[in-house]
């Protein structure tokens, strides 16, 4: 067994991580802990991913510091029992409420492609919600996993908190042990193998997974608007974020004009040759490299745009390709890189169909001017999250919830979904000891007339809230 | 069979026509005829199946189904509609939303012990959040499932709503198809099954299991009262409910009065010979019959301990001081035999609770504010009725529903919506403020950087309607003033006004 999960269940009996002081302190350590490691934090994401300075203090610092001010902000009210209950006659004089109780221990398995939001913010909520927590950053990304190892320990109560490193090897015997809740952020393949350790012990798992999220661009539509926000979400981060936009669906006419569109935006963005400039970033390892490399060799598109790459610093230029049939090596899976291919559709029902017939996406895009084009595509798809007219920064606001559905995951969080994930919600009725002449209708022995009595009393009245049972 | 089942169930739902408002309506109100309609049927089956009273199939049955689905049918409106939230100064022309969707083909595998409740309750937040359903009655309660697979098809859609019956294999058969939920309620060992099958398929589901529900009762309470509220709650259907108060945690100075006030209050409701009254139950088979009756090994009873194995009959039972190790406490009971293990103060009682897996129900009888208050924030469970049993059940508003080993999900009422819906989170924005969005471009500078930072960490605004009104009033008010402290001001400048 892992010798930090008995020790944080030990503290956690101790119900030291309960008290909301305790809470509020370790949230402020956890945001000095950020807030003086700026530069650390900022050279240890350039090492590992040639982030651009600018990404990082966007995608990883302020996000998470965002999500602590809203947290410290709102701890005391989402700690709260929940009184606003609806009851109804048999319950009127009776104190009905709803607690938030920590689940325990919990695991926290990070990313890579954010390898310090995608940690901290889980957290974040796993603190707020009064729990120990045991962090698995990944692997991959060394730098910022030695960063972690070194900087949370220093910071937050080792007794409460503590981070594993490790690979493939290190998790799996980790997750031999039991969890009061699991959190992965991550791929389909792992996440089946994470439920299925996780089954036996009957322990609740968020999934925050991926998939391919297709990006409408139809009807009416400023062009050049459309152009930019989509290269901004789709070559941020080098194309690997989960939710960004995976390939294009459009119609000829919209592909002719975006193509140009699309041209200049990234000429504005990273000049003529994006490999020299700073602000585009470079894939995550030499693995995930070849693998994009081969995705695209093996491509039956045309490449318009782009189209090369360098092995020795894992660059690949931002590449675009049209021509893709449905069945191309491209569209097989996640994309997760700076490759855009663009598929030409004649109908919104033809997108929306084929949409339908692969799995759940994380997220879907819209871009269109046609508020009718708009509700088509979101009434007649799922997706984990949705945005019209721009990509990614649903995510970024807190009062959403950030979370999949069927293969792109389970769960969600950011902002208060993120404490109730960590928390469990006790129903709780406290019963006055007057009226045991009504509590008298239900004992046996059982009669007609006090069944009628009962029924009048439980059966709800039109308008009213709330049923009863009586049980 | 199974198979084609699921697959007509899912060709169903991808036509779309489970969606709209006014299908679900129509099948929830046709649900409910059923069950008005055959009310009688119903009490018949039950009687076979478990010797349910008629009393207790309404009131612990229909009662609670009848009321879930008005409740459902009044409210899906406002349940299916988009939810508003919070937006910042950065989306405040956008439109922010959370949009409930239905998820597709859930599976629901019932119990035996409610056979009805706990099959068609989740059916009716399924069918209200828009999903097709297989529904998999527990072939234990076997003239409930056959009634409900000769049934449900006359009322409801039958591709969309499947009743699929059988034992073992045709569960892990239904099992191996791909779910978009499975709903699952009854033992953890089942439990740990099915949430590895839904694993294969990354489903999530929701397990409403059991455990072993304590009772404290402190020293200073209304025993009178406390008695028949217990005795009520744990011998009812005979002591199969997965809310029963399994064992009952008291000083020994009490012991003795409440085994007393137990067995008066046992002779007030089921008469001299609980054999013989009609409203107590019986055990559900041989098998639970056996194994209830092993447990009680080597006790004697302080009341009751009389059986017959021919009608599955076990008295209602009460077992004095029973060791912590004994097998009465090692698994959830579900039946008709109360053990008292014996405490020395709330301090102990509650460590006693916090060794033990994670329960479905706590149950606390105590006058003591400060008892009460202790149980509550130094233990964990399901839920928690105070000074009764079993109540957190009856009240849809309340999510219903367990942790740890009793479980994981809720559900009732609105709870059932939500999660059998997938709440999709919606971000429409204009294209207008580009010129906001352009600090986010690169080529980077940290003037740009700067920028965007003060811009991202903008607080929330709250446009919900109650800070609506209040600004509202607020602005009336202060308006108001300002013309009032005008008018004096003017007074006591002495200017004269032709409107006086």
């Amino acid at each position: 067994t892992c010798p930090f999960e008995l020790q944080l269940r030990a503290t956690f009996r101790s119900g030291m991580t309960i008290p909301e002081q305790f809470r509020m302190n370790q949230l402020q350590k956890l945001l000095s802990l950020v807030e003086e490691n700026e530069q650390l934090i900022i050279d240890a994401l350039h090492k590992d991913l040639h982030k651009p300075k600018f990404e990082s203090v966007l995608s990883e610092i302020q996000i998470t510091l965002n999500d602590l001010y809203f947290a410290i902000e709102n701890l005391r009210t989402w700690m709260q029992p929940e009184y606003n209950i609806g009851k109804n006659l048999a319950t009127r004089m009776d104190e009905c409420f709803i607690r938030r109780e920590p689940l325990g221990v919990v695991l926290i398995i990070g990313a890579w492609n954010y390898p310090l939001h995608l940690i901290l913010l889980p957290l974040v909520a796993a603190i707020a919600a009064g729990n120990c927590v045991i962090l698995k950053p990944s692997e991959i990304c060394q730098a910022t996993e030695q960063l972690l190892a070194e900087l949370i320990p220093k910071y937050l109560s080792q007794d409460c908190y503590a981070v594993l490193c490790g690979g493939a090897e290190e998790t799996k015997s980790l997750l031999k042990n039991r969890f009061d809740h699991i959190f992965y952020t991550g791929s389909q393949a792992v996440a089946r193998s994470i439920l299925l350790a996780a089954a036996p012990h009957l322990t609740p798992v968020t999934l925050e997974l991926g998939g391919k999220s297709p990006c409408f661009i139809y009807g009416r539509i400023d062009i050049q608007k459309a152009a930019r926000r989509l290269c901004w979400s789709k070559f941020f981060n080098t194309g690997q974020s989960c939710v960004a936009p995976d390939y294009v669906l459009c119609t000829v006419e919209t592909r002719d004009a975006l193509l140009p569109a699309i041209q200049e935006t990234l000429l504005s963005f990273y000049g003529s040759d994006p490999g020299e400039g700073p602000d585009m970033g470079r894939i995550v390892t030499l693995r995930h490299w070849r693998r994009l490399v081969d995705m695209l060799r093996k491509s039956k598109g045309k490449v318009v745009i782009g189209g090369d790459s360098r092995e020795e610093d894992k660059y690949i230029a931002p590449t675009v390709l049209v021509d893709v049939p449905e069945a191309d090596s491209l569209m097989q899976e996640e994309i997760f890189g700076p490759i855009l291919p663009i598929l030409t559709i004649e109908s919104l029902e033809e997108g929306i169909d084929y949409i339908n017939r692969q799995e759940k996406p994380l997220a879907l895009y819209v871009f269109s001017d046609e508020s009718s084009v708009v509700s088509t595509v979101l009434n007649n798809t799922s997706s984990g999250g949705f945005c019209g007219n721009d990509g990614i920064v649903h995510m970024a606001l807190p009062g959403l919830p950030f979370g999949g559905v069927g293969a792109s995951g389970m769960g969600s969080y950011h902002g208060r979904w993120g404490f109730e994930t960590f928390s469990h919600r006790r129903s709780c009725m406290n019963r006055s000891w007057l009226l045991e002449m009504v509590n008298v209708l239900r004992y046996p022995p059982y009669s007609e007339y006090n069944l009628g009595w009962l029924r009048w009393a439980t059966t709800l009245k039109k308008g009213s809230w709330g049923g009863c049972t009586v049980m | 069979m199974e198979k084609q089942a699921v697959q007509r169930a899912k060709e169903a739902f991808v036509t779309g026509r489970s969606r709209p408002l006014e299908f679900r309506v129509q099948q929830l109100k046709s649900l409910l005829r059923m069950i008005t309609d055959r009310q009688g049927e119903i009490a018949t089956a039950l009687k076979q199946d478990i010797n349910r009273s008629q009393f207790d199939t309404s009131l612990f049955e229909l009662i609670g189904l009848e009321n879930e689905i008005n409740l459902a049918v009044s409210k899906l409106a406002q349940w299916a509609a988009p939810r508003p939230v919070e937006r910042s100064l950065l989306t405040i022309s956008d439109e922010v939303y959370i949009q409930p969707e239905p998820l597709g083909v859930v599976l629901i595998i019932g119990a035996w012990n409610y056979p009805w409740a706990l099959t068609l309750q989740p059916l009716v937040g399924a069918i209200a959040a828009g999903n097709a359903a297989v529904i998999k009655p527990s072939e234990l309660s076997e003239y409930s499932a056959s009634l409900l697979k000769s049934l449900l098809p006359r009322y409801l859609d039958q591709e969309l709503y499947p009743v699929v019956c059988g034992g073992v294999s045709e569960t892990q058969e239904l099992l191996r198809q791909r779910f978009d939920h499975v709903f699952y309620t009854g033992n953890s060992t089942v439990g740990r099954l099915v949430m590895e099958a839904a694993a294969r398929h990354l489903t999530p589901v929701t397990l409403e299991l059991g455990g072993k529900s304590p009772c404290y009762i402190d020293k200073n309470v209304d025993l009178r009262v406390a008695c028949r509220r217990i005795t009520w709650g744990k011998f009812v259907n005979c002591g199969q409910t997965c809310i029963a108060p399994d064992y009952i945690l008291c000083e020994p100075s009490i012991q003795n009065r409440l085994v007393e006030g137990i067995r008066q209050t046992l002779l007030e409701f089921y008469g001299p010979d609980p054999k013989s009254s009609p409203d107590y139950g019986r055990i559900i088979n041989q098998r639970h019959f056996n194994r209830v009756m092993a447990l009680l090994e080597g006790y004697t009873a302080a009341v009751g301990g009389q059986s017959d194995a021919s009608q599955r009959y076990i008295a209602p039972t009460v077992v004095k001081d029973v060791p912590p190790h004994a097998r009465l406490m090692q698994e959830e009971i579900f039946g008709p035999v109360l053990p008292i293990v014996t405490v020395s103060d709330v301090d102990d009682a509650i460590h006693f609770i916090n060794e033990r897996e994670k329960p479905l129900a706590l149950y606390v009888f105590s006058s003591n504010k400060k008892v009460i208050k202790r149980m509550l924030a130094e233990t964990t469970s399901g839920g928690v009725t105070v000074n009764d049993v079993m109540m957190q059940y009856t009240l849809s508003s309340l999510p219903f529903g367990g942790v740890g080993q009793s479980g994981m999900g809720r559900y009732h009422g609105k709870h059932t919506f939500d999660q059998l819906s997938h709440l999709r989170a919606c971000l429409v924005k204009s294209l207008g403020m580009e010129g906001v969005n352009m600090a986010r471009y690169p080529p980077q500078d940290p003037q740009k950087a700067r920028r965007v930072r003060l811009a991202m960490r903008t607080p929330l605004v709250d446009f919900s309607r109650g800070t609506y009104v209040w600004a509202v009033s607020a602005t009336v008010v202060a308006v108001g003033l300002l013309v009032a402290l005008t008018v004096i001001l003017l007074l006591a400048a002495g200017i004269s006004c032709t409107c006086w």
